[in-house]
């Protein structure tokens, strides 16, 4: 990889502080999308600015209706936090489902989300659970954070420190597994908190994570898997690659909506 | 060159390293510890394994500035130099869980990673599924879910975290 | 049967040294001054060079030099070549176009090395590799090996028309056009069978270095033979005389065939390092060795079976286009011929058999031998023929087998092979009842009642190891003879050291020859060491590759062991004052028949070399043999793989629930390695079957360039594996033995297929068998099924 020089600091003030003095750096978390993207060269950013030290980002709590997980969490952690498999188990199995252990051992919550790989794990249930993103700034709206592939509406000097998740009565992920990468081929998340219905997508869509209103909308009678029954999605807007096709992803989406559907109401 | 320092196998160790040092060319180059491996350039193949701070972490996928005081047990430090080997390093030879041997240094840190979340009683699938960060060229994996299967059984139950570290 | 002779499941002497970390890899070595080689390389598939600018990155920190082609040629060395003549039908040699070590004028696929940065350290090396600047004029590239020969497409070499680097054949067009005509059914296949990377876990490296006092020139790299790296890199790259270059292969992380041959990174290194005065170290990245690591298979084959209405096989023909890449690697031609036809009679009487093979330049990494190396080839085309002729003609898979067994020995096939020994029932039998095949149907509709589909595949394959004799493989073209060597060095302590030819890459061989020794010599396991993998210790040898080093290394111990007795006796004679003929050799002992007189081993071993008892006129002092073993003909191990899956309807992921492998290996030394061979082998089978498939896109980029693109089999991919054996020796060689690290990969992708077919009920489905492949392949089958 090309040089750069690294930074540690304490608290997210000093980490905004570097950001600003350094347009060209980066923020470090778990470094596993980072440092790969890294060593191939294909990133050449100033500096690192590891948030690892920095204090307060870490733990999973339950605040209210919402589990605030801190941006530095790690996969590991966040997936058998006591709190998180109580209140909220279809999320446990988000972090759960990321790459392989010692990814999960590593990566954070906040560095894959700001990332936004159109084939991460969080980013479904972020907005399949109409997450709120706490930065150093402001709160964001899942529904207007991602904004396109490895493209978020965070602005320059915006560290993420937490994500407000509202607990949802029912939720529940389904992940098929990229067969080479562990990423989501196809990732579905579905929940139910009231009448807020979700049925987010990451892997298929060529513009990253989406939500599929129209099986929302069939989810609104009764959220079952059966609802969903004969419902498919257009093939168009699909990603294509070697790995599956625009078509075969559209199939996936629905498999697994319903598959999800199915654990989330115990079914 | 910023400096670095850490303690690695029970030794506190320093160097001077540039920032994009990885990890495990701190360890294999700096250090001369080469048998932690490199077995690809995109964090899959985990031959790289070591335990850092006590967690199973790839080292190709770490700075060097990132374990800045941390505590660093790579498969050079599971058995004291004449002692008994460490009862997974063990059962890996028991069961020919190896064959050229390249990938095995990760395989045995990752077992031993394994025990630490999943305790010493692991069936197949649980063996196999924990797995998934580490590849094996040589064996079909079939003897490698054999031994980490005996070595967990063989680990003191209470010591499985100090074991790791 | 001792706890560490033959027959024991012994365990392994290297796991120490690898459990503990201490292993040496070639990475490993460190020369004192060492630099670091990094390449530059052609991101362009089909390419001219226009001109090469190496001035930015001469000045970039670190930098010791920047070395070209043009460089290379000026200091005349010699392009790397391949070592197997093969002709076409018409009699003409085949086509082998040159191919150095660093391109010059043409580049002709992506990764092909245009300079070379020497650099104190690695990231300096990849620092200044940027900047040097290559002009191409970038080509229309060739990347499907059935359109390479077309009219109008581009010519990749200069003089080589059509791309077609030879246009063989083997068998009796006439009898199998005759037989075919005489048919009561004929079974059609296209088949693709798929093209490989590798991945040995250690990534390929070099290390050189330069003594300028003594002219001599030491490379340390990832071999599986370094004697025959030695040969090429002098007698025809012309580095250095072979008695200047010493090739050292240390531990070696494994192979898989992508490390027998000689690489262009190797050669470069050699140069540089005596250019320079400085060792030079090269070590892979994953990606380059996807980019540069010789691939495997890659054929695309139309395939005919003809059989009578009773099932009986009369003749089979098929025609193969074998893609060989942008270069002829060094066994490359010899791998889609004589390691792959002659292999298409199978378990099976077939009265005729006709294989043509045309062999294409692409603009694509070479291709060479992988695991099995045209084998697994030609397995599956039989395999999957026998399965899809038994379903057309509602014959049961086994029993279609069966009514075509190969039952007497010797049998000579039409396609050159002569078996000499077999008993495909057994195999076949055992394979049945540990399968539990009478089962099957209950799980079948217990699966059905989970929405899944369970299919049933087999695989009776047969291979042919320990590539030899060496007057045979000479007369089909091979440059090298196939036979091995062997040293017996025993010390005056007793104590023994045997040197081979042959080489491990895993397969355990300090271990299984130092049983070997240890049952011969009644002496103890821990008293013999095995020494490989160094020009300078071993004379010479043929290396590891083809499941050769039991059957022909291990037979050159033996042959070099029967001198040691015979010289050992003279001595015992002397010391017990008997006649030479009345020394009897057993369990370590020497005794004199009918007496109590007896002499140790050790005292035997020490009376050679302190040479008291008798004059050298009488018997030269010295206890150490040498032994080149040829041996009187290939190996036949064979036996039966089934597989069993089930495919989830809605995903079309595929499961394998099951698998049986019951071989033939003949004579066993270490049990428990041979099962880990066998484990081994089938793991890449049904990584060929599900998982994996080197994809180049049209322009000739590699699409699977890592493995994040290029799915490795990993442990939740497959299942723990039964395993059973049934033995008949192998005649050919005096230990019975015939070679185990290849078939699972031979027999397993052609089992795993068969299986899916049968659980989804159609044929089309091609290799890799993805979730997606298997979906569609449901869709087009039963499209309200899949929908």
């Amino acid at each position: 990889m090309y040089n750069f020089t690294f930074h540690r600091p304490t608290t997210v003030r000093q980490a905004a502080g570097l950001l600003a003095r350094n347009p060209e750096a980066k923020l470090l978390a778990g470094g596993h999308s980072l440092i790969p993207v890294m060593k191939q060269r294909l990133a050449q950013p100033s500096a690192l600015i590891d948030l690892s030290l920095v204090e307060g980002l870490t733990g999973v709590e339950q605040k209210g209706r919402s589990i605030v997980i801190g941006a530095m969490t790690r996969h590991a952690d966040a997936a058998i936090s006591p709190v998180l498999q109580q209140a909220l188990p279809g999320l446990a199995a988000v972090p759960a489902a990321v790459g392989d252990p010692q990814v999960r051992n590593r990566g954070t919550i906040g560095g894959s989300v700001a990332n936004n790989d159109p084939n991460a794990d969080y980013p479904a249930a972020v907005l399949g659970l109409g997450a709120t993103i706490i930065t150093n700034k402001r709160r964001i709206a899942a529904d207007d954070f991602f904004t396109g592939m490895f493209s978020t509406a965070l602005e320059d000097g915006e560290i993420i420190t937490k994500i407000s998740f509202s607990i949802a009565k029912k939720a529940a992920y389904e992940k098929f597994k990229h067969p080479a990468s562990g990423f989501a081929l196809v990732g579905v998340f579905v929940s139910k908190r009231g009448a807020d219905i979700r049925v987010a997508v990451t892997g298929a869509g060529s513009n990253g994570v989406f939500r599929v209103k129209s099986f929302e909308e069939a989810l609104k009678k009764r959220f079952a898997a059966k609802s969903l029954e004969g419902m498919t999605i257009p093939a168009t807007g699909m990603n294509s690659d070697i790995h599956a096709s625009a078509e075969y992803r559209a199939h996936l989406v629905s498999v697994l909506a319903r598959r999800a559907l199915a654990k989330a109401t115990g079914g | 060159m910023p400096a670095v320092s850490m303690t690695v196998n029970g030794k506190a160790v320093t160097g001077d390293v540039e920032a994009r040092t990885l990890l495990v060319q701190f360890l294999r180059e700096h250090l001369r510890l080469t048998g932690t491996h490199v077995g690809c350039d995109t964090s899959q193949c985990g031959a790289c394994v070591v335990h850092v701070d006590g967690i199973a972490a790839k080292s190709c996928t770490l700075l060097a500035l990132q374990c800045e005081g941390a505590k660093v047990t790579t498969i050079e430090g599971l058995a004291e130099p004449n002692g008994p080997l460490h009862p997974m390093q063990e059962a890996f030879r028991e069961n020919h869980g190896l064959q050229c041997g390249y990938c095995t240094p990760g395989m045995i840190m990752s077992a031993l990673d394994i025990v630490r979340r999943h305790g010493n009683e692991l069936d197949e699938h649980t063996i196999r599924e924990q797995l998934d960060g580490n590849i094996c060229r040589c064996t079909g994996y079939h003897n490698i879910v054999k031994a980490i299967a005996a070595g967990a059984k063989n680990m003191p139950k209470a010591s499985t975290r100090q074991a790791a570290e | 049967m001792s706890a560490t002779g033959i027959g024991a499941a012994v365990r392994r002497k290297e796991d120490f040294r690898f459990i503990t970390g201490s292993g040496q890899y070639t990475d490993d070595v460190v020369r004192p001054g060492e630099t670091r080689a990094v390449f530059v390389r052609s991101p362009h598939a089909h390419a001219k060079i226009r001109s090469i600018d190496v001035g930015a990155a001469r000045k970039m920190p670190g930098v010791v030099d920047v070395l070209t082609g043009a460089q290379l040629a000026t200091d005349k060395i010699g392009n790397l070549i391949c070592g197997w003549m093969i002709h076409s039908k018409d009699g003409t040699p085949m086509k082998m176009a040159s191919h150095p070590a660093l391109a010059a004028a043409k580049v002709n696929c992506v990764g092909d090395a245009v300079a070379v940065v020497i650099a104190e350290t690695y990231e300096q090396g990849r620092d200044a590799a940027e900047k040097v600047k290559v002009d191409y004029e970038v080509l229309a590239a060739v990347v499907d090996p059935a359109k390479a020969q077309a009219p109008g497409v581009p010519q990749i070499h200069p003089d080589i028309a059509n791309n077609t680097i030879y246009q063989w054949h083997l068998g009796d067009a006439k009898a199998t056009a005759a037989a075919f005509a005489a048919a009561a059914h004929v079974t059609k296949l296209d088949i693709v069978n798929n093209r490989l990377v590798p991945n040995a876990m250690e990534p390929r490296a070099a290390l050189a270095e330069y003594d300028a006092g003594t002219d001599n020139l030491t490379l340390w790299n990832t071999s599986q033979n370094p004697h025959v790296a030695r040969l090429v890199i002098a007698a025809f790259v012309g580095m250095a005389p072979e008695h200047k270059l010493r090739v050292i292969a240390p531990d070696v992380g494994g192979g898989f065939g992508s490390k027998i041959f000689i690489y262009p990174e190797e050669v470069v290194c050699l140069w540089a390092a005596r250019k320079l005065r400085r060792p030079v170290k090269w070590t892979a990245d994953r990606s380059e060795s996807f980019l540069t690591d010789a691939h495997g298979r890659d054929h695309v084959t139309h395939a005919e079976l003809a059989l009578d209405a009773q099932g009986k096989i009369l003749a089979l023909r098929a025609k193969t286009i074998a893609n060989l890449g942008a270069y002829m690697s060094t066994f490359s031609s010899s791998v889609p011929t004589y390691l792959y036809a002659t292999l298409l009679s199978g378990q099976y009487d077939i009265p005729s058999i006709y294989c043509e093979v045309d062999a294409v330049y692409t603009n694509t990494a070479p291709v060479d031998a992988y695991r099995g190396a045209g084998r697994p080839e030609a397995t599956f085309v039989v395999e999957r023929l026998m399965e899809v002729s038994a379903r057309q003609m509602k014959i049961e898979p086994a029993d279609l087998r069966k009514r075509n067994f190969i039952k007497t020995f010797p049998h000579q096939t039409p396609v050159i092979m002569a078996y000499d020994a077999g008993d495909y029932h057994a195999s076949l039998k055992k394979a049945l009842e540990i399968a539990d095949v009478k089962g099957f149907n209950k799980r079948r509709r217990d699966s059905a009642r989970h929405g899944k589909l369970r299919g049933l595949g087999f695989s009776t394959y047969i291979e042919a190891c320990g590539i030899a004799p060496s007057q045979a493989v000479g007369s089909l073209g091979c440059g090298v003879g196939l036979w091995e060597s062997a040293e017996v060095r025993v010390n005056p302590t007793g104590s023994v050291e045997v040197l081979t030819g042959t080489h491990a890459h895993g397969q355990g061989h300090e271990t299984t020859f130092a049983q070997l020794v240890s049952e011969r010599l009644g002496i103890p396991f821990e008293n013999v060491s095995i020494v490989h993998g160094d020009t300078d210790k071993v004379q010479f040898g043929m290396g590891t590759y083809g499941s050769r080093s039991g059957a022909v290394g291990m037979s050159a111990i033996v042959k070099a062991l029967d001198k040691i007795e015979a010289k050992a006796k003279k001595v015992a004679a002397h010391m017990l004052e008997a006649a030479e003929g009345d020394i009897e050799f057993k369990d370590g002992k020497f005794t004199v028949a009918g007496t109590d007189k007896s002499a140790t081993w050790g005292d035997v071993a020490l009376n050679a070399y302190i040479a008291h008892k008798f004059t050298g006129a009488e018997l030269e002092p010295g206890l150490k043999e040498t032994s080149f073993y040829d041996p009187t003909n290939f190996t036949f191990p064979a036996g039966c793989h089934i597989c069993e899956v089930e495919v989830d309807i809605d995903t079309g992921k595929t499961d394998i629930v099951n698998w049986t492998a019951v071989d033939d290996f003949g004579a066993i030394i270490n049990p428990m390695i041979v099962e880990g061979q066998v484990h081994g082998g089938i793991a890449q089978g049904v990584g060929q079957a599900l998982l994996e498939g080197a994809v180049y896109d049209k322009s000739g980029q590699l699409v699977t360039g890592s493995m994040m693109d290029y799915t490795m089999p990993r442990a939740h991919d497959l299942p723990s594996f039964h395993v059973g054996l049934t033995e008949t020796k192998a005649p050919s060689n005096p230990l019975g033995v015939k070679g185990c690290g290849e078939a699972g990969a031979i027999a397993a992708p052609a089992a795993v297929i068969n299986a899916i077919t049968d659980a989804i009920g159609t044929e089309d489905l091609a290799m890799p068998a993805t979730a997606n492949a298997v979906w569609s392949a449901l869709k087009r089958a039963t499209p309200r099924q899949a929908a």
